[in-house]
């Protein structure tokens, strides 16, 4: 076996964090910031060492824990892989991020992050069902106590929320995942993933998984705790709440129950799909009457993660490809979006967009990096939401006309509540003296926001790089569930031979 | 590199440049950069356009990078270069030059020119990337960015409230048009299983007669597309429906009017039908409506253009109605004529513009043409110039002899409505023809305002201040008083003098002149030529020569309708604005129904807010009010604290107390694990 690269880049955070605790705060900022950007660079040295075309499962460990039963097995494939990389890409972003803004326990602060990160890697490499379970769980907590010690004046209710939500969906799941692996056998995930599960208990074990992923997501109509949380939390919880927690539900449908649940998916795909179709016409407008800057881009991320399940549940490529992209692009573009409200509130201390306004005149800079994110948020082609809303769209339309038809007028509500808020902070005039002079960015702040800018225009111009890491794994997938995929709506009949010749003659004939 | 990747990416490269560069680098270096790269775009897309005018040139794709690939969907950053795309090129450069040009003198004292640069110099890069697009997606891109352009070109002034209003509004309408637009290429992919347009078109005559389902519905395939995709064009090019934000657009700068809601942007809802004709030609539904929808819009707008008294709201109905031509152009098959018109208006529109433009920056800024008067003696050039884009637009000529560019254009269009003999076609004609009156009558009434009667100008508050600062008066509300008395001597100039522009802008409306007198007479065998024009179009759109045979056959009547019509509305204007002036208070005295209902442009806005902006405000209001935080929080996590609090007595902290209690639970489940992994 090669050198253990995904145990370390989970423990390595973990004795990170230990560490901090003892530290100054100044000494914890510094420790935190070297370690994600040394677990940034083992991300991209796992990106640039993955075999594009190679084995399903890279980078494979396994100690086993109780047997055959619980181990730690650890692998990841290109799914993982690239949300591994999102993780780890943040995650700098992160530290910077409350450099200044956080006064208050730093040690403790960047403990909790760190140990965050940790449980975010292993999610996503975990090979061991229950191995999963914990880190998914675990993954709450740091984020539970970033919200409720360094919050916003509401922090307790809103950490109640989170973890009311989390908690009873999580639950369900620990019972589906006890009976499967009491059924197969095994907690072994690739093993599972080619495990045909008795289309009678799929049903039951597809709504309890869906439970947890549903609140994760999160989907209508159990999304409100995401709002609360995204206000209460510091910028930096709500970027890493937005750009990877909300991803978990995403890679928990993809990872089990898809391709686990194939006969159940079908047959359930009205759930989601209706769940989908009134999160984005609902969120959205929602969205349009918000007078708080996070709330607003909080309810903005339940209509983005809608376009993920539609494309998930399309069972075609184009739909699935499409929606990992957009669990990718809004993890950069709602991530950077959270920054951009940190920004201003790091100046002003509130999220009242009122208390805004003409921040164009004052701090250019900031206006063009808020701009840019808008547009990319309203998915300006180009940017890196346009190809993943886009591939997801195409796939809902192969799917089902009607749910492509309802959620493109997500595109529509979307340019409409994002240029209002676009247009009430940085265009108009200053509400008032202190908001006119607040100063431009400052060098710390480029450094966090101009990196996920290059990569939104790279994701949005060559998504190609992103794409083809993930295709054979969507091929795997895909081999699991297109047997069971549901009768398009479309349903293109062809014309009689009569017409259709008559036509060719008058083609023939124009070109004359 | 091949000349056209140079064409397309250097106003992207100069927009960069000025706009991040912006106040470090300064104006003179933003300005100087933009336009050279605007320059020399334009110098090399007209070699492209001749060379396809020649004869020796051949339709090409240039690849640039891979963009989406997904299975069978695999689209290209490629630019296309056909007879289409080059005429659009020299267009869209030649245009965007002049208007670079011409802003350094209209745009001389704002203080953010950089911005106003980067982003001119941005548009034109969209644009250039949607004319040489070779796939929807491509398209696509290009119609986003323009639209991202006009968005803050519009709003440009940002201070202003109106002009926020009007780019939301402009960019949220469009996105209208974009919701059929992008489901048109969902559906494109389904049916033919790939969005490169020239393997659509080929693959298209195949799917005649076939059905799919949509909505629950079962219609024409290719009527369906087209359908669809003719949303987004009528988005674009703000036809009958999705109108409203183009002439709120005006709120932006005059070269933006000029630039991107006359000349270029505007028509790319034109351009999109033509590059897709082979495929309308295959829906006769499709093509009816295109017909409809555009003779509908012609009229309006014409209607409407009538009324108004803020001069570039005047030409933007004005655009609104040639839009409208150009359409049911298409519609009745005379693909090559809409191109035609398309051509010679964004000369003649730009100029009428900028000239606009000119005779604003004379006026101190005052827009309202009630307040001109006797201007040709002050601005001459100016005066000469948007005379001849009036006898450009209302299409003076005689057949045979020479005609100023509309004359050829517009005339075309009419004649191919009548000849098409379809009921559509029949419809077009008449509309068209009343629409042209329409159109004389309101461009002359402009100009007869503006340049001709006696000074009207201290009514104008513009001047009023203009001439108040002039004479270095101190207290304002005195002067102000002062000046009202004075207007009465001095024959209504308050003594203000009004200049002619600087020579940065007058080079482009002196060579606009020239493209709006010559453009039609030097082009028009090239484009609509019955023998000529399928050898120019070289199969990039789907020239009918049959049409354009029987347009020569029309009666002598429908020949020269357009031109007494356009006599007609001459003489009614000169009636009603230099003959007698009371004409129009006791018109709109007798018909005050008429008057305020085309005032009021149809009440489109005021409907639209009725049907959509409030009830979606209501809504959102409503389902966050009463949906989230009364019903889902209340019988959700609420309703359960409540019971939780109630029933426990964790009340000293509540974090640590719920922490705990989920940690417990964390620890039950996994013991639970463990007792069941060990006793298996």
């Amino acid at each position: 076996m090669s050198f253990p690269i995904l145990s370390t880049m989970i423990l390595l955070p973990v004795v990170a964090a230990f560490l901090t605790i003892f530290l100054s705060a100044n000494a914890a900022r510094w420790t935190a910031l070297a370690t994600t950007l040394a677990l940034f660079v083992l991300g991209i040295v796992l990106w640039q060492a993955y075999d594009i075309g190679g084995p399903q499962w890279q980078f494979v460990e396994q100690a086993p824990i109780f047997g055959q039963k619980f181990s730690w097995a650890l692998g990841i494939d290109g799914i993982a892989l690239m949300l591994i990389v999102l993780s780890v890409f943040l995650m700098p972003i992160c530290i910077l991020a409350s450099w200044d803004s956080v006064q208050k326990r730093v040690p403790e602060y960047m403990a909790a992050f760190l140990l965050m990160e940790a449980f975010m890697i292993g999610v996503f490499a975990a090979q061991d069902m229950f191995l999963f379970y914990i880190f998914f769980e675990a993954g709450l907590i740091p984020m539970y106590l970033i919200i409720g010690i360094w919050g916003g004046a509401d922090r307790i209710k809103a950490s109640y929320k989170f973890f009311l939500y989390t908690l009873i969906g999580s639950l369900v799941m620990l019972v589906a995942m006890l009976w499967m692996a009491r059924e197969a056998g095994t907690s072994d995930i690739p093993t599972l993933l080619q495990y045909n599960f008795p289309v009678e208990a799929q049903t039951w074990l597809w709504f309890a998984f869906f439970a947890s992923f549903a609140v994760k997501m999160p989907m209508w109509p159990v999304h409100t705790w995401l709002p609360d949380a995204h206000v209460q939390a510091p910028t930096a919880g709500s970027v890493i709440l937005a750009g990877v927690l909300l991803k978990m539900g995403g890679y928990g449908f993809i990872r089990f129950s898809l391709p686990m649940f194939p006969e159940a998916s079908a047959s359930l795909v009205w759930v989601v799909f209706g769940m989908s179709m009134v999160a984005v016409v609902y969120t959205s407008l929602v969205a349009l009457v918000q007078t708080d800057m996070k709330k607003l881009i909080a309810y903005s991320s339940v209509a983005h993660m809608a376009f993920v399940t539609i494309g998930l549940f399309a069972f075609n490529r184009q739909g699935i490809e499409g929606a990992l992209i957009v669990m990718l692009a809004h993890g950069l573009v709602s991530g950077a979006l959270f920054l951009c409200v940190g920004v201003i509130y790091d100046r002003l201390h509130t999220r009242e967009i009122a208390r805004y306004g003409g921040l164009a005149n004052n701090m250019p800079y900031y206006a063009l990096f808020f701009l840019f994110f808008t547009m990319a948020s309203v998915g300006l082609p180009g940017l890196a939401n346009f190809v993943g809303e886009f591939l997801a769209l195409v796939g809902a339309y192969e799917a089902n006309t009607w749910v492509a038809a309802v959620a493109a007028t997500g595109i529509i509500l979307g340019a409409a509540y994002m240029l209002w808020l676009y247009r009430r902070v940085a265009f108009g005039t200053a509400a008032g003296e202190d908001t006119a002079s607040m100063g431009d960015i400052t060098a710390r702040e480029w450094l966090t926001l101009a990196p996920i800018a290059a990569a939104t225009i790279w994701m949005g111009v060559y998504p190609e790089s992103f794409i083809a890491p993930m295709r054979n794994d969507v091929t795997a997938i895909l081999a699991r569930i297109e047997h069971a995929a549901p009768q398009s709506d479309s349903n293109l009949k062809m014309g009689d031979p009569k017409t259709l010749a008559k036509a060719h003659e008058a083609a023939h004939g124009e070109a004359h | 590199m091949e000349t056209i990747k140079l064409i397309v990416f250097l106003p992207l490269l100069a927009a960069m440049i000025a706009g991040l560069g912006n106040r470090m680098i300064g104006n003179v270096a933003a300005k100087a950069v933009t336009t050279a790269a605007l320059f020399i775009s334009c110098a090399l897309s007209w070699p492209i356009f001749l060379s396809f005018l020649g004869g020796h040139a051949e339709a090409h794709v240039v690849p640039v990078l891979d963009f989406i690939r997904s299975g069978d969907l695999n689209v290209q950053w490629s630019l296309r270069v056909d007879t289409l795309t080059a005429v659009m090129l020299v267009v869209v450069t030649s245009v965007s030059s002049l208007v670079h040009l011409y802003s350094w003198g209209y745009m001389s004292e704002d203080p953010s020119q950089p911005r106003f640069f980067a982003y001119l110099s941005l548009f034109t890069f969209a644009m250039l990337m949607l004319v040489t697009a070779d796939s929807l997606v491509q398209m696509f891109f290009g119609w986003e960015g323009v639209g991202l352009a006009s968005y803050l070109l519009i709003g440009f002034w940002y201070h202003k409230p109106s002009a926020n209003a009007a780019a939301i509004k402009a960019f949220v309408v469009n996105r209208v048009g974009d919701f059929g637009f992008s489901l048109g290429i969902f559906g494109v992919f389904l049916v033919f299983g790939t969005v490169s347009i020239p393997a659509i078109l080929e693959a298209a005559p195949g799917y005649a007669g076939s059905t799919i389902g949509f909505l629950g519905y079962r219609i024409d395939t290719i009527t369906l597309l087209c359908i669809l995709l003719f949303i987004g064009a009528m988005g674009k090019s703000a036809q009958l429906g999705l109108h409203t934000w183009l002439p709120d657009a005006m709120e932006g700068p005059t070269p933006v009017s000029a630039l991107i809601h006359a000349a270029t942007m505007v028509t790319a809802g034109v351009f999109m039908v033509c590059r897709l004709s082979p495929l309308f030609e295959l829906s006769e539904t499709a093509t009816t409506l295109v017909t409809y929808v555009g003779a509908a819009t012609a009229l309006f707008a014409a209607t409407v253009g009538t009324t108004q008294t803020d001069i570039k709201r005047v030409i933007a109905y004005s655009t609104c109605s040639q839009l409208g031509y150009m359409f049911f152009a298409a519609g009745t098959g005379a693909y090559g004529a809409a191109m035609f018109h398309l051509f010679t208006h964004a000369f003649f529109k730009a100029l009428l513009f900028l000239g606009a433009g000119s005779v604003i920056h004379a006026m101190h800024h005052e827009q309202d043409m009630r307040y001109y008067g006797g201007l040709r003696k002050h601005i001459p050039l100016t005066f000469w110039a948007m005379m001849a884009g009036t006898l450009a637009i209302t299409g003076v000529g005689v057949a045979g002899v020479f005609g100023f560019a509309g004359f050829y254009s517009k005339d075309a269009i009419i004649e191919a409505a009548f000849a098409s003999g379809t009921e559509s076609g029949g419809f077009a004609f008449g509309v068209a023809v009343f629409a042209a009156l329409l159109t004389s009558f309101y461009s002359w009434r402009l100009m007869f305002l503006t340049f001709f009667g006696k000074p009207r100008w201290s009514q104008s508050e513009h001047i009023q201040h203009a001439a108040h600062d002039a004479h270095g008066h101190d207290d304002h509300a005195h002067g102000h008083d002062d000046h009202h008395a004075h207007a009465h001597d001095d024959d209504g100039t308050l003594g203000y003098h009004p200049h002619e522009s600087p020579l940065p802008m007058l080079v482009p409306l002196i060579v606009l002149t020239v493209g709006a007198i010559f453009a039609g007479y030097f082009f028009h065998d090239a484009f609509i030529g019955a023998e000529t024009g399928g050898e120019f179009w070289k199969g990039s759109l789907a020239f009918n020569e049959h049409l354009m045979h029987e347009m020569h056959g029309v009666p002598e009547l429908v020949k020269l309708s357009a031109t007494i019509v356009m006599l007609i509305g001459l003489a009614v204007a000169w009636l009603a604005y230099i003959k007698d002036t009371t004409i129009p208070a006791r018109f709109t005295a007798t018909f005050p129904g008429i008057y305020q209902f085309l005032l009021n442009k149809w009440y489109w806005d005021e409907l639209y807010n009725l049907i959509f902006v409030k009830p979606s405000l209501w809504l959102g209001r409503f389902l966050w009010k009463k949906g989230d935080e009364g019903t889902i929080d209340r019988f959700g996590p609420h309703g359960a604290a409540e019971v939780v609090l109630q029933g426990s007595r964790v009340a000293a902290r509540f974090q640590s107390g719920y922490l705990s209690s989920y940690a417990f639970v964390m620890l039950l489940g996994l013991v639970g694990l463990a007792t069941w992994a060990m006793t298996r």
